[in-house]
């Protein structure tokens, strides 16, 4: 059973003094999310994935279509009760402490009484939170500080899904780095993981799947090492000795010196000229490696395309 | 009252004794009280009366501003704030939370309102050094008083569900100033003809009856209440708010969070 499924969900917002002009912020969206998977939900600024995930959530009412999470609806308890949710810049009660809000939150998730206690300082110890700030009202806290704080209380009921919203927004290179660890945590563990981000590297590292959006529609969808995997028909070629630079520039070729380690990328049909060439010069051949599209490359490459052409 | 109402309400009351505007008003409310004291030591022989008129008005005017305050932020706040979002998707229906909304700052508002009475009494005793039975009657003028921020509360439910925190003030403040004359009102509907006869009985059923509930002057003359008005207050208060109440979680239920 799909953990996330969408039939044609679609959002259009009402514009202008009167509201008369439509906007339409998500085009006919049809997808879904396996259980035990890392999703990514990928898209440029203003692409419409804060806004599919509201729709998600329930938090925005859909124009058209419909969604199932967990097998059935949003609008149910018992299938909220199995989500955690972190929303793209997060905000919380700044009256509250750390540890006051996720007992709090976890009074609403009904987690027993008994074992809230144990739960919220181990899950403020998963996230990194340092000791010190758990009895702090929130007001004080840095975005970074909040952004863990924001995760800690998407996971601490165990939820079976856990959706974030730009969650490595805000965090410096080490907390990004934490909650990849974090999230590939929380896969290991059985649960499903959708996120957006705009950030290709984060996907790439972590997705068993993408989908890409642009312009509120669906642009690609697909396992990521089979989005990567395609090679585009050029070949990477890197070698020691930059005397033979001259040799591989009359070729036509424009290699690329970084003191004495030269690289140059060339079509498929021409590597074993540029290898005898090398041989010739005497040079230190070091690497031949096939050029793979990256997500960048797919995601591009998608955005670009002028209607949808989905790939599942 | 399910835990999780009971969660959202007790969560709301923090917030509200965390927040230092709230104690403002009560310093200020207890200052008035103190103030109606001094004025009552100037004249002659209605110092009991003054101090009542005065100090209970203040309790109630107070305890509204902290109503309308507190009220108009309830969800229209958690909105903007987006505070909202990790709690509706959590296993709370959006109707339990206008209700632990309104049961948080309705206790709120029955602490401040024990706080402010309690300073009266002082005040009351260090007037007449002593109570009188007479005196009974007070606790329920105080009794109405609560009534009042219960509705006000409802009302300021109903407006922060769909409006801004501004036009939510803006309107409550209305409907408290329009229902403090709602005799009046009633007294022009049944004069008026045609179409402002309609428009008028149909207003002071909307409008709430606030007239009825203040019995401050009435109180401070030493005349008992009635337990016919009593029962029929305490039945309309809990009847209106109620319903606004119920027309505040319809509004909310449907409502997409930007």
């Amino acid at each position: 059973m799909p953990a996330v499924e969408t039939f044609a969900l679609e959002k259009t917002y009402r514009v202008g003094f009167w509201r008369s002009s439509p906007k339409v912020a998500l085009k006919s969206l049809t997808m879904s999310v396996e259980a035990g998977e890392i999703f990514g939900y990928l898209g440029p600024n203003g692409a419409g994935k804060t806004t599919t995930i509201r729709l998600l959530m329930g938090l925005v009412n859909p124009t058209g279509g419909s969604v199932k999470i967990l097998g059935g609806s949003i609008d149910d308890p018992a299938i909220r009760a199995q989500i955690g949710f972190l929303p793209e810049q997060p905000y919380f009660y700044d009256h509250l402490t750390a540890k006051e809000l996720l007992n709090y939150y976890a009074a609403l998730s009904s987690v027993p009484a008994k074992e809230r206690s144990r739960r919220i300082d181990a899950t403020l110890t998963r996230v990194g939170l340092a000791q010190d700030a758990w009895n702090t009202q929130l007001r004080k806290f840095s975005k970074g500080m909040l952004q863990r704080v924001g995760l800690a209380q998407a996971v601490l009921h165990e939820p079976k899904l856990v959706v974030l919203d730009e969650p490595m927004s805000g965090l410096d290179p080490t907390g990004r780095r934490e909650v990849r660890d974090l999230i590939e945590e929380l896969n290991h563990e059985g649960k499903t993981v959708l996120f957006s981000t705009h950030i290709l590297s984060d996907a790439e590292a972590l997705c068993d799947r993408v989908a890409v959006i642009g312009k509120g529609e669906l642009r690609g969808i697909g396992v990521v090492a089979d989005l990567t995997a395609s090679v585009k028909g050029n070949v990477e070629i890197m070698w020691q000795g930059a005397s033979a630079v001259p040799a591989i520039s009359s070729m036509g070729l424009h290699p690329h010196a970084v003191g004495d380690t030269v690289r140059v990328v060339v079509a498929e049909a021409k590597v074993d000229a540029v290898i005898d060439a090398l041989r010739r010069s005497n040079a230190k051949l070091v690497a031949v490696t096939p050029v793979r599209t990256t997500l960048e490359d797919y995601f591009l490459a998608q955005l670009a395309k002028p209607t949808a052409e989905v790939s599942r | 009252m399910n835990s999780r109402i009971g969660v959202i309400a007790f969560n709301t009351f923090r917030e509200a004794v965390r927040d230092r505007v709230l104690y403002n008003l009560i310093v200020f409310a207890l200052i008035m009280i103190g103030a109606s004291l001094l004025l009552g030591q100037i004249t002659i022989g209605v110092e009991r009366q003054l101090l009542i008129n005065l100090g209970l008005t203040s309790i109630s005017i107070f305890g509204v501003l902290i109503a309308i305050f507190i009220g108009i932020g309830l969800v229209s706040k958690e909105i903007d704030k987006r505070t909202l979002y990790t709690m509706l998707t959590r296993p709370v229906r959006r109707w339990e939370f206008i209700l632990g909304k309104f049961f948080g700052l309705v206790i709120t508002l029955a602490v401040n309102a024990g706080f402010m009475t309690l300073g009266f009494f002082i005040a009351l005793l260090y007037l007449m050094h002593g109570f009188q039975r007479s005196d009974l009657s007070i606790l329920v003028a105080i009794y109405f008083i609560l009534l009042q921020f219960m509705i006000v509360t409802a009302i300021a439910l109903v407006f922060s569900s769909f409006s801004t925190p501004i036009e939510s003030a803006v309107l409550t403040f209305a409907f408290f100033v329009v229902g403090s004359f709602s005799e009046d009102l009633r007294g022009f509907a049944e004069v008026a003809k045609g179409t402002s006869h309609y428009f008028a009985v149909g207003m002071s059923y909307i409008i709430p009856n606030f007239s009825a509930l203040n019995v401050i002057a009435s109180v401070a003359h030493g005349n008992p209440v009635s337990h016919q008005l009593i029962l029929m207050n305490t039945l309309y208060a809990f009847t209106y708010a109620g319903t606004a109440v119920c027309l505040a979680s319809l509004i909310f239920q449907n409502r997409n969070m930007k």
